[in-house]
């Protein structure tokens, strides 16, 4: 019996790396100018010299990998706070993750008044995600953090920063404002291989770091007493993950802008479909959260041509049904 | 935790400071602003009108925002301690009903429609049939299916469809541009620039919301020992539960109507409150609602002197003067 559902668990994680691949590929053929599957295939496999090459190569694969790794990102990360957390209401803008990058990169944008580069927005967004989640653990730190103290302070935390963000957009000057509201929808219209490469690198060590601790989150998911007696470091776990958690959608805000929905549902989403044993549940989720915000910035782009619909408005649109109807389906 | 727990006077003097400590903050809504009035000028206005400006100021602005705030404030607090009752999670509040963005999406979707030709008396009714048929949406979804109603069903329920209907909501206005501007005074919660009449509309409900969340007091306290525990005590659940959530889409619906989607204090209060009166929640919903509303009131005033002469977003002011307090609450709970 437990065999058989493990076996289910990785049947659907192999699927939905199928999946994944397929939509990449799919994606990556539309767009403004139609390009046909097999010369994307080609291009990618390096025998395409056409202009169609360089449409690839230069503007859409660089942006479809970014969607995967902020979504996989995003998505993990939720995975690892709900763990240690242990409510299905934890999302990492709960830690106050996205609202410190937000203060941070509004208040960037508008003392800076556009002397300094916009390069420099995904940096000052992880510095952001960073602080807000060090101010809220040492808040919550008292002989110890507990997940209730944790998130309470988290909802100050992050409430906190979002009045800042409004405050800081009020008296900000007014073009400044569109600018920031187009971040903070989340959207990774022109993202770059140098946001590639700067987004991978957390996301690899996230999410290997993630895989390698899959034992202890199931353990730490059974509750304080039961994880201590099972010889835990209780104090030292919530810390390390809680740092992936908030590394994983620190990165994903920085390039991203505040991507909501999948933090929050992906998990519950990969739950359903492959039950709670973090080692098939954290790659399930990973790829779920990566294909919901692959078909968003695919519906973004698609849907509303010439316009561009940042990806963040359609994560939920696209998500949500399909969660609905897990649940729906789960509760029969 | 429950400073006040053990003692029943205690607690009835707690809830007497917090109504006159309520009614000062009312009266300093009303005299202090950008301009400020003396209680003399405020009788004037109701006793003598003569229709000068600073009469229509008291009562065309300064009296309805007050008053808003504190019938908004309460009513949200306690639909917030029910919310966590119904769905055993400290985190829950009005919005993970799908309330506030229910009603919100019913507002673009009708303003896309009709265009500008809306009222705003027909905008409240709209949003308040919004929140319902978003929150029993989501209680049937919640409710649905072999295992019946679950508190974790019915809370990833309530965050999906809330997440769908907000997602709707920004594909349409991002399509609709002129819908925005209309939208955006209700998108933007606020207590300002409302008339008396938008409360006397919903008030009969709200105060029916009040009335119901009294009479479940008593019942909530069983609930809250867990499915097991109330079964056995000869609680019928699904009575209570169903009485729960209409009362919280009176509540709730009714605060949404006339002051848009306000956050945190639906979460939080409950929370402060628990800290002074425990779980007992024949006293927490009367701490909940004079502890909301003074929070509302106290941040409505807030607004006005932050950045004067311009105003900031109640929203802002809440978490002013809320933040703090929760986590001097969250530090001192003993066991969390």
């Amino acid at each position: 019996m437990l065999k058989a559902i493990k076996g289910r668990g990785h049947l659907i994680v192999l699927l939905l790396g199928l999946a994944t691949l397929l939509l990449s590929l799919l994606s990556l053929s539309m767009g403004s100018t139609r390009i046909p599957v097999m010369e994307v295939v080609q291009t990618i496999l390096g025998q395409n010299n056409e202009s169609s090459g360089l449409v690839i190569l230069e503007f859409r694969l660089p942006r479809i990998v970014a969607a995967l790794l902020i979504g996989a990102a995003m998505a993990v990360s939720g995975v690892l706070l709900q763990g240690v957390i242990r409510n299905p209401l934890a999302a990492p803008d709960l830690l106050g993750v996205t609202g410190g990058a937000s203060v941070a990169v509004v208040a960037f944008m508008t003392l800076s008044a556009g002397v300094y580069s916009i390069h420099f927005v995904p940096f000052i967004a992880i510095a952001g995600a960073f602080c807000a989640a060090a101010v809220n653990y040492v808040l919550a730190w008292k002989r110890g953090v507990s997940p209730l103290r944790l998130v309470l302070i988290g909802i100050g935390i992050s409430t906190a920063m979002g009045a800042l963000t409004t405050f800081l957009l009020i008296n900000g000057p007014a073009y400044m404002a569109s600018q920031v509201l187009n971040w903070l929808t989340g959207s990774i219209y022109g993202t770059n291989w140098k946001n590639v490469a700067a987004l991978s690198p957390w996301v690899a060590a996230g999410l290997s770091v993630a895989y390698l601790y899959a034992k202890e989150l199931d353990v730490l998911t059974l509750g304080e007493e039961i994880a201590s007696g099972l010889g835990i470091r209780l104090q030292f776990n919530r810390l390390l993950l809680l740092a992936i958690s908030v590394a994983l959608s620190g990165a994903a805000v920085g390039v991203a802008g505040t991507i909501s929905f999948i933090g929050l549902l992906a998990p519950h989403m990969a739950r359903k479909l492959v039950g709670n044993s973090h080692r098939v549940l954290l790659p399930a989720a990973a790829l779920l959260g990566a294909v919901i915000l692959l078909l968003a910035d695919l519906a973004g782009r698609m849907l509303f041509q010439p316009m561009d619909i940042p990806a963040g408005v359609f994560t939920a649109g696209i998500g949500a049904p399909f969660f609905m109807y897990l649940l729906y389906k789960s509760s029969r | 935790m429950g400073l006040f727990k053990h003692n029943r006077l205690l607690k009835l003097l707690g809830l007497a400071a917090g109504v006159l400590l309520l009614l000062a903050f009312m009266l300093a809504s009303v005299l202090y602003g950008l301009q400020h009035f003396g209680v003399d000028e405020v009788w004037q206005a109701y006793a003598d009108p003569d229709g000068s400006n600073e009469q229509i100021i008291i009562t065309n602005t300064r009296v309805p925002r007050t008053f808003i705030g504190a019938v908004v404030g309460a009513s949200l607090a306690m639909a917030g301690a029910m919310m966590q009752v119904l769905t055993r999670n400290p985190l829950a509040s009005p919005s993970v009903f799908g309330i506030n963005a229910g009603a919100v999406l019913f507002l673009v979707i009708s303003l896309w429609i009709f265009g500008s030709g809306l009222l705003l008396g027909s905008m409240i009714w709209i949003s308040f049939a919004g929140a319902s048929v978003t929150a029993l949406f989501v209680f049937l979804l919640g409710s649905r299916g072999k295992g019946g109603f679950e508190p974790v069903k019915l809370t990833l329920a309530g965050a999906s469809v809330a997440a769908f209907a907000s997602s709707v909501t920004s594909g349409i206005v991002l399509v609709n541009k002129q819908s925005l501007d209309q939208a955006l005074f209700w998108m933007v919660g606020s207590v300002a620039d409302r008339e008396m009449e938008h409360l006397t509309v919903v008030l009969p409900y709200v105060a029916a919301g009040w009335a119901l969340s009294m009479l479940l007091s008593g019942s909530l306290n069983v609930v809250a020992l867990g499915d097991t525990v109330a079964k056995g005590l000869g609680q019928r659940l699904a009575l209570i539960r169903l009485l729960s959530a209409i009362a919280i889409v009176l509540l709730a619906g009714g605060s949404v109507a006339v002051a848009g989607p306000i956050a945190f204090i639906g979460v939080i209060v409950p929370h402060l409150s628990r800290y002074f009166v425990g779980n007992d929640h024949r006293w927490l919903l009367p701490y909940c609602a004079v502890m909301g509303a003074l929070l509302l009131v106290g941040a409505d005033i807030a607004s006005r002197f932050i950045i004067m002469p311009k105003e900031v977003p109640v929203g802002v002011a809440t978490a002013l003067l809320g933040v703090p307090f929760l986590i001097y609450v969250a530090r001192r709970r003993t066991h969390a």
